[in-house]
């Protein structure tokens, strides 16, 4: 379990989070959302220590990720997954070393061990035979895949993902979705998906936490937000003619 | 604003020495890097450091038009010239230009495509992954770059002055083996162990603070050569007054 208290950020006198807390608890899928500059990925940077924020912390299973020094911080990042926004993949390594990377950096498996779990990661991911291939050479699905297998590589009991879908068709996006609540489900990790995808906020949120100007204004779930009546969050959900529609029928 | 960028590269060394995840992948990582800044950069020194020499010897002799100094001091003269000074900045430059813009926009890119923040989720100290074994090899292989430099650029000089005739083999060889002081030897490969360094974190330092997109990462590699190639400059003045 992840829990953050009272995060504020500020960038200047630009204040993007302003006293944020919350619980995410492992085995469901936690969704962050809300809307261009409502401080998502900048609460999930501070929560992995990528930024540092003024005030608050975050505790990984009661451990304060924020007060730890240098050592501690890489034992808990160790136990951390991500799947950037952009795959962030090394494009100098072909998928196979990207996906054996961290095993290279922090295991003493031969290199066959390492193979295996390759394998296996990539097979979780339906990406069979895909060894090989250079990151230029996948699509922009094929990059979130890899991703996804990296970030498991090291059986992580916290996975982070900012913005699984962005320049997805909806089909992919719907299979990275179903992928990242079943390796939620079968590993029991704690995962926290960043997204504006209502697809997504629809088909996978077990427990939403909604952003606006960098508050929490609302937290449930996706049973939940349909039947809420807060103006800001109605507005971001049902902001499109098709989800207006959709509503009736939730 | 120039002291916070020094503190911030002070800092930023700092994390470069920590102890390493893994010593046998940053030792590969030397190596490659060994090949890359040396083995890959042999080439362009050489041709370079040829034809100053040659250059040097015309010069220097177009420059001796009194019948009462002996020909041999063309000889000495490019001999010091490149032992102190052409061989380590001429090399020392060419490489700010060459390495430092490839390990600046190497970093740079891999800043702003989020593979730096990657490696900090891994629990890796990036700046001792990505740093590290660049600044080993050019600490180790600029030297050795500016050894071959200095051995290419006396061969230039002699190639040079004795086909066009400004020099006869004899006295070229009678002065480049007369009066030799070896601490010149030893001040020019101090000065190429401080421009290695240099060379390598400046550039480093440049693109792993980029922010931005393409056009940021170019021109964070712009002002790694430059800042490169000034510092390489003032460190030359400092070590020759303090050495000579």
């Amino acid at each position: 379990m992840i829990e953050i208290k009272d995060i504020e950020k500020a960038f200047g006198s630009n204040i993007v989070l302003k006293g944020i807390s919350a619980k995410f608890e492992e085995g469901v899928t936690n969704l962050i959302i809300g809307g261009s500059g409502s401080g998502k990925t900048t609460l999930l940077k501070c929560m992995v220590g990528l930024q540092i924020p003024e005030k608050g912390s975050v505790l990984y299973d009661g451990r304060e990720f924020l007060e730890m020094n240098f050592d501690e911080r890489i034992e808990v990042r160790k136990e951390i997954g991500m799947l950037f926004q952009g795959s962030a993949l090394f494009d100098s390594m072909t998928v196979e070393d990207n996906i054996m990377f961290p095993l290279n950096m922090f295991t003493d498996q031969s290199h066959e061990e390492k193979l295996d779990r390759a394998n296996f990661c990539l097979k979780r991911v339906n990406l069979e035979g895909k060894n090989k291939l250079f990151p230029t050479e996948l699509s922009g699905g094929m990059k979130k895949r890899v991703g996804i297998a990296r970030a498991i590589a090291m059986n992580p009991k916290y996975l982070f993902c900012d913005e699984p879908n962005s320049g997805l068709d909806p089909k992919t996006s719907i299979v990275i979705d179903e992928l990242i609540k079943e390796i939620t489900e079968e590993y029991k990790t704690t995962t926290i998906v960043v997204t504006h995808d209502m697809n997504s906020v629809m088909g996978i949120g077990d427990y939403i936490l909604f952003l606006h100007e960098g508050k929490k204004f609302w937290e449930g779930s996706n049973k939940e937000i349909a039947h809420t009546d807060i103006e800001e969050l109605n507005d971001f959900v049902f902001a499109s003619r098709f989800m207006k529609a959709a509503r009736k029928n939730f | 604003m120039n002291f916070t960028n020094f503190g911030k590269y002070l800092l930023l060394l700092k994390a470069v020495f920590r102890k390493p995840e893994k010593i046998k992948i940053y030792m590969k990582a030397i190596f490659q890097q060994m090949d890359f800044i040396g083995v890959g950069s042999l080439g362009l020194i050489a041709i370079i450091s040829t034809f100053i020499g040659a250059v040097m010897t015309l010069q220097i002799a177009f420059q001796l038009v009194s019948d009462f100094i002996p020909k041999t001091i063309i000889g000495s003269v490019n001999r010091d010239s490149s032992i102190l000074e052409l061989s380590p900045t001429i090399t020392a430059i060419v490489l700010a230009g060459k390495i430092g813009s490839a390990i600046s926009s190497e970093i740079g890119t891999m800043r702003v495509s989020e593979q730096i923040d990657a490696l900090e989720i891994m629990g890796i100290n990036s700046p001792g992954y990505l740093i590290l074994p660049k600044l080993i090899a050019g600490i180790t292989m600029v030297p050795v770059l500016v050894i071959c430099s200095m051995f290419l650029s006396i061969t230039g000089g002699f190639l040079g002055g004795t086909l066009s005739g400004a020099v006869s083999p004899a006295e070229y060889i009678q002065g480049i083996t007369t009066d030799f002081n070896p601490y010149t030897i030893t001040v020019a490969l101090v000065k190429a162990f401080v421009f290695g360094f240099i060379i390598t974190t400046v550039p480093a330092y440049e693109g792993f603070y980029v922010k931005g997109g393409a056009l940021e990462v170019a021109q964070a590699s712009t002002r790694a050569v430059v800042i490169a190639c000034i510092s390489i400059l003032a460190c030359d003045y400092i070590i020759t007054q303090l050495l000579l």
